[in-house]
């Protein structure tokens, strides 16, 4: 109030004081009303961030503050063959398991996009890999593809086509089990992309696809030149969150592997949390949480502003 | 060491308390009038324990909790995880300062944080002096700094499971007892196609368990006694060149195993031997199952063979139990850890965990449990006859993050699986050692 009290004083008459103007500024107003959004995010988003950051730079154990040590954990890391391991196998489980759920995930859509019989009924069937909780949808996997009483084995073995005695070593070999790792992932993406992927398409007017069949279009052309565009805004949405999720997903890989056999199926997030909290080693935990960040940032930054060139946002005109 | 159903487990024996509701409270209450320990007025405890594998052991200790709460009026709070989640909890809450007030957990977990531990020297000294004092292992988990920071209230033995008719056909008595006629033996198992199987996975018991074997029972070690790094050495190459010979006799998968896989394949007569607690026999005794029966009937026990070193060096799994520093009841902490291990509860409890658990006071050898049935037997010796985690170094937060990152099943596993090769797997583990032990 002593401010306000000084400002009247020195305005000029007839002219109103800042205060006054402050007042009816509907900006200063705009942010008083941000303040508690902000608040919450600062305490919940970019305090555990910098924590994580300012940690990567310590050699922080579990129940000891750490010591600034500078780059020092990440040195070791970038000659840690698991960790190096563990980011290429990131990548690639990321990069195989994100275009393989888009492509199924777009087919699907597709066919659920038809009439069908039962269509609601079918549409939520779908969806169950993806409400199932993703522990249990893991020891499904882990008896599947269990090495000594797997499912698929047995009924290879039932079929003739297997000799018993040789079992397919599916968990205990390291590249059979980062394939099924990738497979359990990509079984349990797929009804986000289709569902999400289906809204979009209810969206295109359905004119649009008259128009283009009077003109003589093919279905691949309906495709190509009207669904596709139009879609491409929801796919650039859709693709960014999966991306995300595949490249940070934890619960899958821990509920099947815990990283194994060898630290064959050990993602980012699981190795910092086998480092961090299991090995209590929390600052080179938090150095290899902070080095997904930046892959985090390129997918995003490569989504937005390679797949949305077009200026739909804006409300112009397709380049 | 998970077993196939507990649930099924061993119904009958939760009648092994030998003492019943009413003749427990009555000592209990007696117990807390003259019991060195008192519990601050009004205290609470909250417990975290590892999720039991035997279920009467669980409700022996349950039975426990309920006297103590009587004699002492101190409410106890049970919460019970899984092995493996154990440790994370345990580190979270010493990391944070709120959590459990007492933890029983595994290994070295209390050297993850000694300084979050309550001195517990007083009720260690008590114990010894009662019931005629620790054994060298339970001195060497217990004590961090001169200090005792946590009480080892037990060991889980871990051992080889054998069938005995398949051992037979193979033609061998009886388990070879050193390492060279044990890899004969699991030569000849393979050939019958009954083979053998040992985890080289995450399996925090039994992973260890056979990793660690391997390692000291050739002489090898992963640091001295001044903590130099001594994992580069002819022994370890030799235990190396060793676990490959074992390896290549074993049945597919084991990479990938963890602590409840090799019971699985053992009960389902997958395996003809193994690496485990008592929990195999245990589980297949009570099933209500003829087949679990009949390979309970059929199924032994044999110490780990001996190697190079000319001595067992074999790695059990310690529970050591202790209080945090942030508790608002330390007193009541300790009354519990000093009631549950006096004889007129340990005795009974120890009856009832049937092997699984093993005493590390020296006065409970008698036990009756090591006597009533032969198959029991060599569970009895197991704190006798296992080195400390971290061997030959102290056991400190260095060894516990060694084991907790499975640098010795990863060096076999590294190698067994072809995934590095001789040099490589150990320029691996040195890598990381040198890093834990700087």
């Amino acid at each position: 109030m002593a401010d306000a009290a000084i400002a009247r004083t020195t305005a000029a008459p007839g002219e109103p004081s800042t205060w006054e103007r402050l007042k009816v500024n509907r900006n200063w107003l705009g942010l008083w009303f941000m303040l508690p959004a902000m608040a919450f995010l600062v305490l919940f988003l970019v305090y555990p961030l910098g924590k994580g950051l300012w940690m990567s730079f310590t050699d922080a154990r579990i129940g000891r503050e750490g010591r600034f040590v500078g780059l020092e954990n990440f040195e070791w890391l970038i000659e840690d063959r698991d960790f190096v391991r563990a980011l290429i196998f990131t990548i690639v489980f990321t990069f195989v398991a994100s275009v393989v759920k888009f492509a199924i995930g777009l087919y699907l859509a597709l066919l659920l996009n038809n009439n069908l019989p039962f269509k609601a009924f079918i549409r939520s069937v779908v969806l169950i890999p993806f409400i199932v909780p993703t522990v249990l949808s893991a020891v499904a996997f882990w008896w599947i593809f269990d090495t000594q009483f797997s499912v698929i084995t047995w009924g290879l073995v039932k079929l003739g086509l297997l000799d018993r005695g040789s079992p397919i070593n599916w968990m205990g070999d390291p590249f059979m089990a980062q394939c099924v790792v990738i497979f359990a992932n990509i079984w349990r993406g797929i009804p986000f992309i289709a569902i999400t992927l289906l809204a979009g398409l209810q969206t295109v007017s359905p004119s649009l696809y008259e128009a283009a069949t009077l003109d003589g279009a093919t279905k691949w052309q309906n495709f190509r030149y009207v669904t596709y565009p139009l879609l491409t805004p929801i796919i650039a949405v859709v693709m960014t969150f999966s991306v995300l999720f595949t490249f940070t997903d934890f619960q899958l890989i821990w509920a099947m592997t815990r990283g194994g056999p060898v630290n064959a199926t050990h993602l980012m997030a699981t190795l910092s949390y086998q480092r961090g909290i299991l090995g209590g080693n929390l600052g080179e935990g938090a150095a290899i949480a902070i080095s997904m960040v930046p892959f985090l940032l390129a997918a995003i930054l490569f989504s937005w502003f390679g797949l949305q060139r077009r200026k739909w946002q804006q409300g112009e005109n397709n380049d | 060491m998970t077993v196939f159903n507990r649930r099924t487990l061993m119904k009958g024996a939760a009648a092994a308390g030998v003492l019943g509701g009413s003749g427990l409270t009555e000592w209990a209450k007696a117990w807390a009038q003259a019991a060195p320990f008192r519990p601050e007025q009004g205290a609470t405890l909250n417990l975290l324990r590892w999720r039991r594998f035997v279920e009467a052991e669980d409700a022996q200790f349950n039975r426990m909790v309920a006297a103590f709460t009587q004699a002492t009026g101190v409410r106890v709070n049970v919460s019970s995880e899984s092995f493996d989640d154990v440790q994370p909890k345990a580190s979270v809450a010493a990391n944070t300062g709120t959590g459990p007030d007492l933890i029983w957990s595994l290994y070295s977990v209390p050297h993850l944080f000694p300084q979050r531990c309550i001195d517990v020297s007083d009720v260690a000294d008590y114990l010894g002096k009662k019931y005629g004092g620790w054994v060298p292992l339970a001195e060497a988990y217990g004590k961090a700094g001169g200090k005792w920071i946590s009480i080892p209230v037990a060991v889980n033995g871990g051992y080889i499971n054998y069938r005995i008719s398949m051992v037979k056909a193979a033609g061998f008595n009886e388990v070879p007892q050193d390492t060279k006629g044990f890899l004969e033996l699991c030569k000849a198992l393979k050939a019958k196609g009954t083979p053998s199987g040992f985890p080289l996975g995450r399996a925090t018991g039994d992973g260890n368990a056979f990793a660690h074997w391997l390692l000291w029972s050739h002489g090898a070690a992963q640091v001295d006694e001044q903590e130099r790094i001594t994992i580069n050495s002819a022994e370890t190459r030799a235990a190396l060149r060793y676990a490959k010979e074992l390896w290549d006799t074993f049945i597919p998968g084991t990479a990938a195993w963890n602590d409840s896989n090799n019971n699985r394949a053992f009960l389902s007569g997958e395996i003809s031997l193994t690496a485990n607690g008592i929990s195999i026999y245990a589980a297949a005794k009570a099933s209500q199952d003829a087949k679990q029966r009949e390979i309970a009937a059929d199924m032994d026990h044999a110490f780990w063979p001996i190697g190079p070193i000319g001595k067992p060096a074999e790695i059990q799994l310690a529970f050591p139990m202790f209080g945090m520093t942030y508790s608002r009841f330390p007193n009541a902490c300790k009354a519990f850890m000093a009631f549950i291990l006096e004889a007129e509860n340990f005795n009974p409890w120890l009856e009832a965990a049937q092997g699984y658990l093993t005493h590390v006071l020296n006065a409970y050898d008698s036990n009756p449990v090591w006597t009533a049935d032969p198959k029991n037997r060599v569970f009895r010796e197991s704190a006798k006859r296992s080195f400390p985690a971290g061997y030959k170094g102290p056991i400190n937060e260095k060894a516990a993050t060694a084991i907790a990152d499975f640098i010795v099943v990863d060096l076999f596993a590294n190698f067994c699986t072809g995934k590095e090769d001789l040099e490589g797997s150990i320029r691996v583990a040195e890598r990381q050692l040198r890093r834990i032990y700087r």
